[in-house]
């Protein structure tokens, strides 16, 4: 059985990869089970989703607990633990991260010991947009990665699962995953199917019996105010608001009120301030802004702290 | 017939659609949302002939469901979790009005704390409103078993709403293959309703009453909702034969997967119960004698099939995906009712609590449960319930423990 698992973010289309890759297997003939796996959703936030094929009736479920091939489309969840991007890895794994470092350099990083491939991270996009389509080059390069899903199945699975959408969307797809699946080719067939487990060696789990504690330590609340304050939602952010002062006309009550978040204060000079903390990257300020004076740059691409004019 | 991917979800509007209902309220909740959707789109854009209504709450949508099926139309219904138990009142009441329709739960764990993952909570907590259930382990059951409960729920000797079960996520966002069987043969074996004496016409207004009543005959009509419940089983033997006729697939009251000469089962419902399918066959390669025994139907529970299937076995490992609280795992006792004092029962029913919160059951969580289940058998003894939890898992919350023990610190409450 073929076990595989996409994470990136909320956005970067890794629903539709599992997609397009289990539409493949199954046009190839094989059993398949492909589901994504979220909490509340919201874009930017972690996400996974996982494919299995076989050549026989499926019977596990849920999550790929030991998978044969992981894919990274944003390298920056690689350092956030609740994504888990590397659960279950060994050195049987093969990993495929869109990155602009090299393969040696998340071997040494993450001491990871078995086979890392990169895709070029597309670092260069000044349009968000084409973020969207990353999930249907990492498809592309999965499916040439198993060798035995051919280019017109590839092809056909990308328009199964994108109909309906405009036919530029599902152009550029189509021409996302077939990028993917070229820059794979020398590894091609790389990814092999990974044997079942065996009842007579296994991992006997550490089952504990769960304390009795007092309702003090164990009732699931905790009395604190302003705990918001205390989560960096601005790790979420993909895109950045950084305002022109140039341009801005200080007409501070506009962006201020539409933060859904709260997160532009008003300095003393009527200055808006961008709490970089707490700042999802929704970018409404971006579009409510009358005199344009806020732009979006990619989060990768932020300015320096003496840069900042803040 | 075509055979393509599909949801838990989209199986389960699939099931609708071809069961050709004419009245669907609805009311959105995750993870069930999808189901409404589709029927949505294929009703606005397709021309499914179906009328949708979205309510306010679901409480209203279980009542406009029951007077809508004391009208004599078709109708179907989703929710799960936390809609299932705002609906709590009205279960009861409309499976008291013994009109049929057909509601899916996709089963979610329940507040507090919250969750959106699924367990079984949920369909537990209307185990005994009156509904029957439908328990599904994939996709393709999905669809199947919403024509089964059309059938099931309405014919004559039943008259009873019918929940169809899928668990959240590990069906209702899973897909797999599915047959979509054609209209014809979906006709051949689902006829269109027929209510009988359930009738209503604009034209002529007449009023269902519904009394205040004593004992007497309050007790007569309870009872003989529970019988016509426990009529369900040999209804539901007859309908499945027929269903395995026309599509080809078994879907007996009981899966009994490799059990012939089992001396060991795993006990258990839903759609975990393929990773015990797993873990059976892993076993097997070892030497086991170990199979899995199923029910598909959760309400009735099919008490003479289960005490045949489990005559002359040694000891049964049940897996509780639900909790209730200050008792324990609510298959356990009532597989332990239906088997206790009967001959040649197995001696040893072992009761693990897992998968709470959309928790993972690993499958060496299962082997280890066969070997738990043996001990027991050869110590003559069941152990305490166990609690499917990890020492790294107790870890992890001790940390987030830690993390709120300094918050109490800093706002200068006692540690």
């Amino acid at each position: 059985m073929y076990r595989i698992r996409f994470h990136g973010r909320g956005g970067q289309g890794m629903k539709t990869a599992s997609r397009i890759l289990g539409t493949a297997f199954f046009l190839e003939g094989l059993e398949v089970q492909d589901a994504p796996r979220y909490g509340a959703e919201r874009r930017g936030a972690p996400i996974f989703a996982y494919v299995r094929a076989s050549h026989s009736l499926i019977n596990e479920r849920g999550i790929i607990r030991v998978p044969d091939l992981v894919i990274i489309a944003d390298d920056s969840l690689v350092t956030v633990p609740a994504a888990g991007v590397l659960a279950g890895a060994s050195n049987q794994t093969f990993m495929l991260i869109s990155t602009s470092e090299k393969a040696t350099t998340w071997s040494h990083r993450l001491n990871f010991t078995g086979s890392i491939l990169t895709l070029p991270a597309p670092v260069e996009v000044e349009d968000r947009m084409e973020l969207r389509f990353v999930g249907a080059t990492c498809a592309g390069a999965a499916a040439r990665l198993c060798g035995i899903i051919n280019q017109t199945t590839l092809e056909q699975a990308v328009h199964d699962e994108l109909t309906g959408l405009p036919s530029t969307v599902v152009e550029k797809n189509l021409e996302k995953a077939l990028e993917g699946y070229t820059l794979m080719a020398e590894h091609e067939g790389c990814v092999k199917e990974a044997a079942m487990l065996s009842s007579e060696q296994y991992e006997i789990p550490e089952w504990i019996n769960l304390p009795f504690e007092e309702a003090s330590i164990s009732a699931p609340a905790i009395h604190s105010s302003l705990t918001s304050e205390l989560m960096p939602t601005g790790l979420w952010r993909t895109m950045r608001p950084v305002i022109d002062r140039e341009h801005c006309k200080k007409c501070w009550w506009i962006c201020s009120t539409s933060c859904p978040d709260g997160a532009i204060n008003i300095d003393a000079d009527n200055n808006p301030q961008i709490d970089y903390e707490h700042c999802k990257g929704c970018l409404t300020c971006v579009t409510v802004c009358p005199s344009h004076a806020i732009l979006a740059i990619p989060e990768h691409k932020k300015p320096t702290t003496e840069e900042t004019d803040s | 017939m075509t055979r393509k991917l599909l949801t838990g979800n989209g199986a389960a509007a699939w099931g609708a659609r071809l069961a050709q209902v004419d009245y669907i309220p609805a009311f959105p909740i995750t993870p069930q949302t999808e189901i409404i959707e589709n029927l949505g789109n294929w009703i606005d854009n397709e021309g499914m002939p179906a009328r949708m209504t979205t309510l306010e709450s679901e409480h209203s949508m279980i009542t406009a469901a029951g007077a809508a099926a004391a009208t004599g139309v078709r109708v179907f219904s989703a929710t799960s979790s936390q809609g299932l138990l705002y609906a709590m009142e009205m279960l009861y009441t409309v499976a008291g009005w013994r009109a049929p329709f057909v509601l899916t739960n996709v089963s979610r764990g329940l507040a507090a704390p919250i969750t959106l993952e699924p367990d079984h909570n949920d369909i537990m907590a209307a185990r005994d409103c009156g509904f029957l259930q439908i328990h599904c382990a994939d996709c393709q059951e999905v669809l199947d078993s919403v024509l089964i409960a059309y059938r099931l729920g309405e014919d004559e000797r039943v008259r009873l709403p019918v929940i169809v079960n899928l668990d959240g996520f590990y069906l209702s966002f899973t897909r797999e293959p599915v047959e979509i069987p054609t209209p014809e043969a979906v006709a051949r074996f689902l006829p269109p309703y027929d209510p009988e004496n359930i009738r209503f016409s604009a034209s002529t207004p007449i009023s269902q009453a519904v009394a205040v009543l004593g004992g007497t005959p309050y007790s007569y009509f309870r009872y003989e909702s529970h019988l016509a419940a426990q009529k369900a089983q040999e209804v539901y033997d007859e309908i499945t034969t027929e269903f395995t006729e026309e599509f080809g697939r078994s879907r007996e009251a009981l899966e009994s997967y490799r059990t012939d000469d089992a001396e060991y089962l795993f006990f258990q419902i839903g759609s975990f119960a393929t990773k015990a399918r797993e873990a059976v066959d892993r076993l097997r390669e070892s030497g086991w004698a170990i199979g899995l025994i199923r029910p598909r139907l959760f309400r009735p529970l099919p008490e003479k099939h289960l005490r045949k299937a489990l005559a002359g076995k040694k000891g049964v490992a049940v897996i509780d995906q639900n909790l209730a609280a200050g008792r324990g795992g609510v298959l356990h006792s009532e597989l332990g009712s239906i088997l206790f004092s009967h001959a040649n029962m197995p001696g040893i029913l072992v009761s693990f609590i897992g998968g709470l919160g959309g928790r993972d059951i690993s499958t060496e969580e299962y082997f280890e449960m066969a070997m738990v289940t043996r001990e027991a058998v050869n110590e003559g003894q069941a152990p305490p319930p166990r609690l499917l939890y990890t020492e790294t898992e107790l870890r992890e919350v001790e940390k987030l423990q830690a993390i709120a023990n300094m918050e109490r610190i800093e706002l200068g409450a006692k540690p």
